[in-house]
């Protein structure tokens, strides 16, 4: 009697969720967006350039401006967007368990990830890779003179690995002093606690610009151990939800190839060319394949700007992080951003 | 006539509205509600986990870890396995419980009996700790001793040294005996003297009991123990090598370090949990009647057989329960070691969690872990507390 | 002849040693014996060492500029100008600057039916209605969304006002669950009992952090697809349901302290379980436990520290929010945490000198 009743009120359930969530074309994720009107959206808790909150709770950065491209591209408001700030241990379980729609949080693409997680990486918004900040007190000018050195990580990130590799490969013995949050790791560096400060080249950038009370009493050094490609992840389990994210991506960065900004992506709609035509929507609706309209592209680029606007904007050589573009120009120019064909 | 003997009415051994019933209907309708909300929550992630393809089950233990540990008891290489992470985690929690049990059980004792000083500042400074104290959360405490000894102390290029002591941002480092199997002779000797302090104390016991003679149930085995330690080590060929700490170019190097993330946790620990020790160590003081005090001093015993055999037996029947149950306080309460990198059982899962993806797994690891100390204790209290129960019909 | 007797005057017997006032005092106190004045004198003088500084530092060359340069001159104490300077930060976390008001009035109110609760005179019926208004203003003023206040998502509560709403629900609520699975753990089924021994040792068993863990990040996966309840809902929920078996075992310490004589009492009145236990053992169970249940409250509300790890910006949270990335004021964390430190003494302070007065109020009976 137990084990039916219980079925009969698990079954309707199920019923009632799969009739409220599984329409016929496009993905669960999207509908539950749509019905609830907002984006949900894991971020860093605090790194400047990538997802920082002011004071008036308004999140930039680049990784926040990835979300902000998804939610106008999706409901065509860039303010739709419920932030969730995560730390390091927090964003795959948040994001396996469907409390957020995408991580966008500096998160690194790795086979374990990929494949064990019940996730899947999109593609790279950055392509970065590991460094270490020590002081300019501390004449350290080469990695490996960190023999025997503590040094300050975060936990539950692909840093404490490279730097577990790092120590073996070359037989540094490097003490780890791992945290769990990134800002009690940088406050331990910056009391003096830990020799150096290892993350992604960028994070050591922002940390360094932003949070240093004196960038100048900071170097990093300049080789790098390990290749981190950083972008946004969403769940396994829905491909159509998968598909958006990577196309807005694409959509940015072919858009920055293209010459479309955010200034002038209404005065584009009217171009010729036919890829730009195809990516604002203004003859092929490209949107539709999505589960969108044919606005989207031309919504998210009029909300955050191409690729390159992002990135200047944000981590750029004009940027407070003072950034190279390097690794993260486009193809043509001599970099790794490579946008698949929109069409 | 006779009357026919009334016989009493059928006894009906069971109704509808029987007390037994209705406590049979209750048990299985909360039998019901329960096993189907675990039913339906097991379903429900065995599902989440189906259609996103987590991986999940314990194999991952046996894999090689990858991730160093910044301080641990035994060498820990990143290419051990998981399961030795764990343990490494699970001794590092131990280390920090047991030093912080024993340092706050005598810090706690002194000030609860402090608070019976005759002395009026003794007593005032006893009860402003107990109350500065135990008034501010543990895990506010931690982070405050670990921002003093990251932030005040020196820099670990400029250690300060006293002797062969170096204090820095480092941590405290000190001459550590260079272990030699002479030391062996000398452990060997303790335990011998356990087990002679033993037999000692039996014998002093049963004396007593014979002939009301008292001897010192204390300082004779504590001595007997040490005596026959060193003992041990003087035949062992008394080692005395010390790796002594020195000053290398970027840190102090060699002896041994107890780091700044230690040394926060113990003795946040310590002075938190001492606050409360030190309330049930005095409760368990005032709870014994005066009488038994006065009875003694009537009886022509001193101060220290009045403590002895009258008062600390009855306090400690008070007294142990809640003091247990702080231990235990203080062991789940290192788990907040996360907050300021202490690599304890809770951080090290973390890490592993991360690198593995299996949050179930590791989350149900950290439980059992703490459930096993508390459940063992548990079960020591309630049998305790059964015994010491008043008894009632 | 009878002799005369004369008078003769005794000697005056010396006054009775004064035992009232201060000089007495301070014999009997501080210099009783050889022993006691040792400790006197060393006591006192590392007091008069060390508390002179201490002033020193937090009062006389302290700053409470909000400059930061000023704090880095030459001679100056404690830089209270963080505390000027960031408060709001402190006390309100992430919550909309401008709707700061908001969440003060919201604590405010909270606070003030804190202490009428607490407060005799207003110990009638209509106290639950008054309870159920103010959570519900506390509520509407936090998140908004109507009465023409702007919609304010609970991930931008913080500080104060989040730590007190998490103190007093989970307390509020903890307590009918803690009653349920006191009667539960020593009821004479079975099964009930041992569904409630379970849940107790089990919580009891782990701490407080691998809870919200679960609460915070694992939970949803155990929700069907789609469902998603607030972060703030779980952690809720996962102190609450923590902080009631802690509550339960006082709760039982009580029941077991009562006379089997009671209940057989009240069984032989004809009464029923439930009013055995509400209006007879109850009453007197729990009035020997106030001391247990009031420790209990102070340490839930010292515990809301934890959703820290969490990432819930409380008090602790929102204090690392306000300094760690700021350069300018980070080497002031001391102070900061001498400010939160202040606040949550003061509130567990009190608390604790209104158990002793309760427990003195409920122990009048006895003192007849």
């Amino acid at each position: 009697m137990f084990k039916t009743g219980t079925k009969i009120v698990l079954s309707s359930l199920v019923a009632a969720g799969a009739l409220a969530s599984i329409p016929a074309h496009a993905g669960k994720t999207l509908d539950a967006i749509k019905a609830r009107g907002q984006v949900v959206c894991g971020v860093n808790t605090g790194l400047a350039g990538f997802s920082q909150a002011d004071s008036a709770g308004n999140w930039t950065g680049l990784d926040a401006d990835v979300c902000k491209a998804i939610a106008a591209a999706t409901l065509g408001d860039a303010n739709k967007i419920k932030w969730v700030p995560l730390n390091a241990q927090q964003r795959f379980a948040a994001l396996q368990s469907g409390e957020i729609d995408v991580l966008s949080r500096n998160t690194t693409f790795s086979l374990t990830r990929d494949a064990s997680l019940g996730l899947h990486i999109t593609t790279p918004t950055y392509y970065d890779g590991q460094g270490f900040m020590v002081t300019t007190k501390s004449k350290i000018k080469d990695a490996k003179q960190l023999k025997g050195q503590t040094v300050c990580v975060q936990s539950g990130t692909t840093t404490e690995k490279n730097l577990t590799d790092f120590s073996k490969a070359n037989g540094l013995n490097i003490k780890p002093v791992v945290f769990e949050k990134v800002e009690a790791a940088t406050g331990a560096y910056f009391s003096g606690r830990c020799v150096a400060y290892t993350t992604d080249a960028s994070g050591l950038a922002s940390v360094r610009n932003k949070e240093a009370k004196n960038p100048d009493e900071h170097v990093i050094l300049p080789q790098l151990i390990s290749k981190e490609p950083l972008g946004p992840m969403v769940r396994r389990g829905d491909d159509e939800w998968f598909a958006i994210v990577k196309w807005v991506v694409y959509g940015l960065l072919e858009a920055e190839e293209y010459g479309v900004t955010q200034a002038n992506v209404d005065q584009m709609k009217s171009s010729t060319d036919p890829v730009v035509q195809r990516l604002l929507g203004t003859t092929e609706d490209t949107g539709k394949l999505l589960g969108l309209d044919k606005e989207w592209m031309a919504r998210a680029i009029k909300a955050s700007g191409n690729y390159g606007e992002i990135f200047e904007r944000n981590v750029g050589p004009k940027s407070a992080l003072k950034l190279p573009r390097g690794a993260n120009n486009l193809w043509n120019k001599g970099g790794l951003m490579y946008a698949y064909p929109i069409r | 006539m006779s009357v026919a003997p009334r016989t009493p009415p059928a006894k009906r051994d069971w109704s509808w509205r029987s007390q037994a019933f209705r406590g049979l209907l209750y048990q299985i309708i909360a039998v019901v509600i329960i096993g189907g909300v675990a039913w339906w929550l097991a379903t429900n992630t065995a599902e989440n986990m189906r259609v996103r393809g987590i991986k999940s089950g314990f194999d991952f233990l046996t894999q090689p870890a990858g991730f160093d540990i910044g301080e641990s008891l035994s060498k820990f290489d990143s290419n051990d396995p998981y399961w030795k992470a764990f343990l490494i985690g699970v001794s590092n929690t131990l280390r920090v419980a047991i030093l912080g049990i024993i340092l706050t059980t005598i810090l706690g004792t002194l000030i609860g009996v402090g608070r019976f000083s005759r002395n009026g500042l003794v007593r005032g400074l006893c009860q402003a700790y107990v109350e500065l104290f135990r008034n501010v959360p543990v895990l506010l405490q931690l982070l405050m001793w670990y921002l003093l000894f990251t932030e005040f102390l020196p820099d670990v290029t400029e250690a300060k040294r006293i002797g062969d002591i170096y204090l820095s941002k480092g941590g405290i480092t000190f001459p550590k005996p260079i272990w030699e199997t002479g030391h062996l002779f000398g452990v060997a000797g303790l335990l011998a003297g356990c087990v002679v302090a033993w037999f000692y104390r039996r014998w002093a016991r049963s004396k007593f009991e014979a002939t009301g003679q008292v001897r010192s149930m204390f300082w004779v085995p504590v001595a007997i123990v040490f005596a026959l330690g060193v003992l041990g080590w003087l035949v062992g060929g008394a080692p005395s090598q010390f790796a002594v700490p020195a000053k290398g170019e970027f840190a102090v190097e060699g002896g041994g370090a107890l780091t700044p993330e230690f040394m926060a946790v113990l003795l946040g620990l310590t002075l938190y949990t001492a606050a409360f020790v030190a309330e049930v160590v005095r409760s368990g003081i005032s709870s014994v009647a005066r009488g038994q005090s006065e009875a003694a001093q009537a009886l022509g015993l001193s101060k220290g057989q009045e403590m002895q055999q009258v008062l600390l037996p009855q306090a400690l029947r008070v007294i142990i329960p809640p003091m247990t149950n702080q231990f235990l306080n203080l062991t789940k309460n290192s788990s907040l070691a996360v907050a300021i990198g202490y690599p304890d059982v809770v951080s090290i899962s973390n890490t592993a969690l991360n690198q593995t993806g299996r949050a179930v797994e590791c989350i149900a690891l950290i439980m059992l872990v703490y459930l096993t100390t508390s459940l063992l204790t548990s079960f020591f209290m309630n049998w305790y507390n059964a015994k010491s129960a008043i008894k009632e019909r | 002849m009878a002799e005369t007797i004369i008078f003769q005057s005794l000697p005056a017997r010396p006054a009775p040693v004064n035992t009232e006032g201060l000089v007495p005092w301070v014999k009997n106190n501080l210099f009783a014996n050889w022993q006691s004045t040792l400790t006197t004198l060393i006591v006192g003088g590392l007091l008069l060492f060390y508390i002179p500084q201490f002033i020193n530092w937090a009062v006389l060359t302290a700053t409470t500029v909000p400059n930061a340069d000023a704090c880095r001159a030459e001679g100056v104490g404690a830089c209270w100008g963080v505390i000027t300077e960031k408060y709001r930060l402190i006390i309100f976390g992430r919550y909309p600057f401008e709707e700061q008001w908001r969440p003060l009035v919201a604590t405010i109110l909270m606070v003030a039916l804190l202490v009428m609760s607490c407060t005799r005179m207003f110990w009638k019926k209509w106290l639950v209605a008054v309870w159920i208004v103010v959570l519900a203003a506390f509520f509407i003023l936090m998140y908004g969304g109507m009465f023409g206040l702007t919609e304010v998502q609970t991930d931008r509560w913080g500080g104060l006002p989040l730590t007190i709403m998490l103190a007093t629900l989970s307390i509020v609520l903890c307590f009918p669950i803690a009653i349920c699975v006191a009667l539960g753990r020593r009821s004479n089924l079975p099964a009930i009992r041992t569904f409630c021994t379970i849940y107790v040792e089990l919580i009891r068993g782990v701490p407080l952090i691998s809870v919200l863990f679960m609460a915070s990040f694992m939970f949803p996966l155990f929700m069907p697809a789609g469902v998603t309840i607030d972060v703030l809902i779980r952690v809720l929920v996962g102190v609450t349901l923590f902080a009631a078996a802690y509550m339960a075992e006082v709760i039982r310490g009580g029941l077991q302290a009562m006379p089997k004589g009671q209940a057989e009492a009240a069984a032989s009145l004809g009464l029923s379980y439930w009013q055995t236990q509400f209006k007879i053992i109850l009453p007197q169970a729990l009035a020997m436990v106030v001391p247990g249940i009031m420790n209990n409250f102070i340490g839930l509300f010292k515990d809301t520290s934890l959703v820290y790890i969490v990432s819930l910006y409380e008090l602790t949270g929102s204090l690392g929010l306000a300094l760690n990335s700021d350069a300018d004021w980070r080497p002031y964390k001391l102070e900061g945490y001498l400010f939160i430190v202040a606040i949550y003494f003061a509130f567990c302070f009190a608390m604790s000198r209104y158990s002793l007065w309760i427990e003195k109020q409920v122990n009048k009976s006895k003192l007849r």
